[in-house]
């Protein structure tokens, strides 16, 4: 439990230290970042549907 | 006289050159090479098997994506100091450090599984038991790590290196007609025209040349190592050298395969070398060594990469420059991976098939995200001054990129729905 908790903390600290990213949102880096969510997302969205239709087949 | 002095001053140059090389070569070679992994070799014996060497420009267009996608990490890690992990975590924040660093570690462990399914097929070939291998690996790894200096780990991984040119004897044994592979495979020609398979083939090529896991591990290493901003002109020509090496490895087993094995189905490595022993002993009993080696220099780079990537960002020590004591975490993160991907194999009726499919899905995941950031990183001209990538690096390295992320969506999408593009 002590372990578990040291954990947690130790996620939070990390968290809190690279909370602000230090890169400059400049226009084509935040374009690429959305892209890069939108990209991503549609991504799972295909995983989610395979795994949708592997599970109707068992 | 002064003839003979201006020899003797180029000749001392170019030696104090070479020898500068020789100290800074290492992370370039050693990730290039390790690119060859039990999953590259498989690919490049079904693409010889298939095809013949009617794909060797394919490959050999492989070398500047290879290069310039790498050479990036040799200036970022030289310039920042930081591995890509930790890049990544500071400079994009929080939630695209943990996804990258999360999807590493999964994308890692499978691939991982993967080298070790090729390590004791490769070995079994020779009478060895599978957790016999396992265990093998396992301790000659324990050797290599736990010396305490990054500069013997990096020898010994530079002389497992020597032992993927394995392939080049074997291609030679087999006599294949030069010119045959002048005509055939040096003109861009798609055999049978773009077929679905052909397509596959050549995404799974530049899968295999391309894996998330390079990008870590050659910028935590050029961390590892110490090398300086000054060391960047030496390190990219340790790259240039590491890439043109990998796509002639992949090329001489394009050659063994394609000679002798054409025309034949091949789902993996180690039928191709049972097939080969039974036409040639010798060349089977190299591929079957070289597999092996292969699935080792991944096994090491591998691992190697995660445990950088968690000493990065959750602040242990992470060099290989430190004792067990000094960095426990960092090696117990290691062996852990390393142990746990071994057992997989082991266990009867383990959904390997499914494992493999998931490393070529989960790395589409990275992969894109990796390059991206790659690209953004290397333009943040506050960090990066004078080594920030220029236009035309840019250019070409977009380029090169946008191709990537592209075919390997279409990759990853294609192993998830085969009939998709049929």
């Amino acid at each position: 439990m002590r372990m578990f908790r040291q954990f947690v903390g130790k996620i939070r600290e990390i968290n809190s230290k690279y909370a602000n990213p230090k890169v400059v949102m400049s226009r084509s880096v935040s374009i690429s970042l959305a892209a890069l969510r939108i990209y991503l997302f549609l991504l799972v969205i295909l995983m989610l549907y395979k795994l949708m239709t592997v599970i109707k087949v068992f | 006289m002064d003839f003979f002095s201006v020899i003797y001053y180029r000749i001392k140059k170019i030696w104090k050159a070479i020898r500068l090389y020789l100290v800074i070569a290492g992370p370039g070679l050693v990730v290039m090479i390790a690119d060859n992994d039990a999953g590259g070799i498989t690919t490049y014996a079904a693409t010889g098997a298939k095809y013949g060497y009617h794909l060797i420009w394919f490959l050999l267009l492989l070398i500047p994506v290879a290069y310039y996608v790498q050479e990036m990490t040799v200036r970022l890690g030289a310039v920042t100091k930081r591995g890509h992990a930790e890049a990544i975590f500071e400079s994009f924040g929080a939630f695209w450090g943990w996804f990258s660093l999360l999807d590493l570690m999964i994308v890692d462990w499978l691939t991982l599984v993967t080298e070790f399914v090729g390590m004791t097929a490769a070995l079994n070939i020779f009478g060895v038991p599978s957790w016999l291998t396992v265990v093998l690996v396992i301790v000659l790894m324990g050797i290599i790590m736990l010396n305490g200096r990054y500069w013997t780990w990096e020898k010994i991984a530079l002389g497992f290196c020597l032992l993927n040119l394995i392939y080049v004897p074997a291609a030679f044994m087999v006599n294949p007609s030069i010119s045959d592979i002048i005509h055939q495979g040096l003109i861009p020609n798609l055999p049978g025209g773009l077929t679905n398979e052909l397509f596959f083939l050549l995404m799974a090529n530049i899968g295999t040349t391309i894996a998330p896991w390079m990008l870590f591990f050659q910028q935590s290493s050029v961390v590892d190592k110490g090398l300086l901003e000054k060391d960047i002109k030496m390190g990219k020509i340790d790259t240039f050298i590491g890439s043109i090496i990998t796509v002639a490895i992949a090329v001489f087993i394009v050659i063994v395969t394609g000679t002798l094995l054409n025309g034949s189905p091949i789902d993996d490595a180690a039928t191709a070398a049972k097939m080969l022993m039974s036409i040639n002993h010798y060349t089977g009993a190299f591929l079957a060594i070289g597999l092996f080696d292969a699935g080792l220099l991944g096994a090491i780079c591998i691992s190697l990469a995660s445990s950088w990537a968690f000493g990065e960002i959750f602040g242990w020590a992470h060099s290989l420059n430190t004792k067990v004591k000094e960095a426990p975490w960092f090696y117990i993160s290691f062996f852990f991976t390393l142990a746990t991907a071994g057992v997989v194999p082991l266990i009867p009726g383990a959904p390997l098939v499914i494992i493999t499919l998931f490393v070529q899905v989960i790395a589409v995941t990275l992969l894109p995200a990796a390059l991206v950031f790659l690209i953004l990183l290397l333009n943040d001209r506050k960090t990066m001054g004078e080594y920030a990538n220029t236009r035309t690096q840019n250019i070409v390295s977009t380029v090169i990129v946008v191709a990537i992320i592209i075919l390997s969506t279409m990759y990853g999408i294609s192993a998830l729905f085969p009939n998709l593009f049929q």
